[in-house]
């Protein structure tokens, strides 16, 4: 038991002077998912059927492995943060929530590394 | 987690039930949570047939003609009776509302009551405040300047105080605040849309010299960012505010200033 006044426990640790980048960031990569959705589902419609060959040489145009790289880094980064927003709201012990947060984080950095990889591997035909 | 059921101990039960008073012309039932800390007993739903002849149109005077003349132990707050004190704010038919602005004629079938949600009960219809008003004094609800106090009165342009409309009604009766589910989730940190709304009242005042101060103060995942927009807020506000628009509004004085 203790014995603070309310107070105290209103004002806690004080403001953490942080949290405007991490909501800018997340309208940001939704802003950025939009078109670049749209143009994957496009694409990868359009070439339905078609040969691995094309495929592969779909993605070696430079400009067409930036975009995929964008998007995944989009897709990782807003799923990170977003992830982030739920663990906040519905996980209330500290602990718990920061090591669920940490282990995500780390998983959807190594996915997003090995699909970065893979795009790059697609593009210089390796 | 978040808890999905409730403990044992605040399980609602089925309590008394008071019969419909001989020669009632216009009956009507009320269904009303009851809890007393003193008994030890879960809380309890108490059913009042009366006859609404007895009473005034509002859910408030039903809830005092109970108490008057039917069963003087039903406990809740009220002082103005007239939707400016904010005292009466409960839980009727659903949503939170001040019960003496609250016509019982906007209410199909019984009218059921139910202390504002997710706020440790006291007693009956009465909630805890304590935590909602330290978090209001928390945000320094009063003007803060460095200037030297003038010899009169500090100005302020009719334009500059159009920009405190639809922040000073409030009433400070926390409707909003317990009808947000991110309140009702993190109300321990997240301020919550009535103190938000206060907090942007102080933000916008012209004749405030501590925005970035009170910026700061606010700046944290969960004084302000737990809001994400739902909007229960604004759809409940007795008084027709926006808190919602409020926080959205603080939210834009943080990018502004980077
Ligand atoms: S904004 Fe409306 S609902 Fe919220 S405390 Fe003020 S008057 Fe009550
Ligand atoms: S808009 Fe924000 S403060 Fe209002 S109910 Fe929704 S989450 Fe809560
Ligand atoms: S009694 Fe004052 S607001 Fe209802």
């Amino acid at each position: 038991m203790s014995i603070r006044t309310p107070l105290a426990i209103a004002r806690n640790h004080g403001a953490a002077k942080d949290g405007v980048h991490h909501w800018w960031m997340q309208r940001l990569t939704a802003l950025a998912l939009v078109p670049l959705v749209l143009w994957f589902v496009i694409s990868i419609i359009s070439m339905a059927g078609a040969s691995y060959e094309r495929f592969t040489g779909w993605v070696s145009n430079p400009l067409v492995a930036a975009l995929l790289i964008a998007l995944l880094v989009a897709t990782f980064y807003h799923a990170a943060i977003g992830l982030q927003v739920i663990y906040e709201d519905y996980i209330s012990n500290h602990l718990r929530r920061r090591v669920i947060d940490v282990v995500t984080k780390f998983i959807l950095t190594l996915l997003g590394l090995v699909s970065i990889i893979a795009v790059i591997g697609l593009a210089v035909g390796v | 987690m978040a808890e999905l059921a409730l403990p044992k101990n605040s399980r609602v039960t089925q309590g008394v039930s008071h019969p419909v008073p001989q020669g009632a012309k216009n009956p009507r039932q009320f269904q009303i949570y009851r809890w007393n800390p003193d008994t030890g007993e879960n809380p309890r739903i108490d059913t009042y047939n009366i006859d609404l002849d007895k009473c005034g149109p509002m859910v408030l005077d039903a809830l005092i003609h109970i108490k008057s003349d039917v069963d003087s132990t039903l406990t809740f707050r009220r002082s103005c009776r007239e939707g400016i004190c904010g005292s009466c704010a409960m839980n009727i038919d659903g949503t939170n509302t001040l019960a003496c602005i609250h016509a019982i004629s906007d209410i199909e079938g019984p009218v059921k009551i139910y202390p504002l949600p997710h706020m440790p009960v006291v007693k009956d219809l009465v909630p805890d405040l304590n935590h909602v008003y330290a978090q209001y004094q928390s945000i320094k609800p009063w003007l803060e300047v460095e200037s030297a106090a003038p010899s009169r009165e500090r100005l302020q342009s009719p334009e500059d105080r159009e920009k405190l409309d639809g922040l000073y009604e409030c009433i400070l009766c926390f409707c909003c605040s317990t009808s947000c589910p991110s309140y009702w989730w993190n109300g321990d940190r997240f301020l919550g849309p009535a103190i938000l709304l206060q907090a942007y009242r102080w933000l916008a005042d012209s004749r405030d010299e501590h925005m970035g101060e009170r910026l700061d103060a606010l700046e944290d995942p969960f004084r302000l960012y737990r809001c994400h927009t739902i909007m229960n807020c604004t759809k409940t506000c007795p008084k027709g505010l926006n808190p919602a628009k409020a926080i959205a509004e603080i939210k834009k004085l943080m990018i502004e200033r980077r």
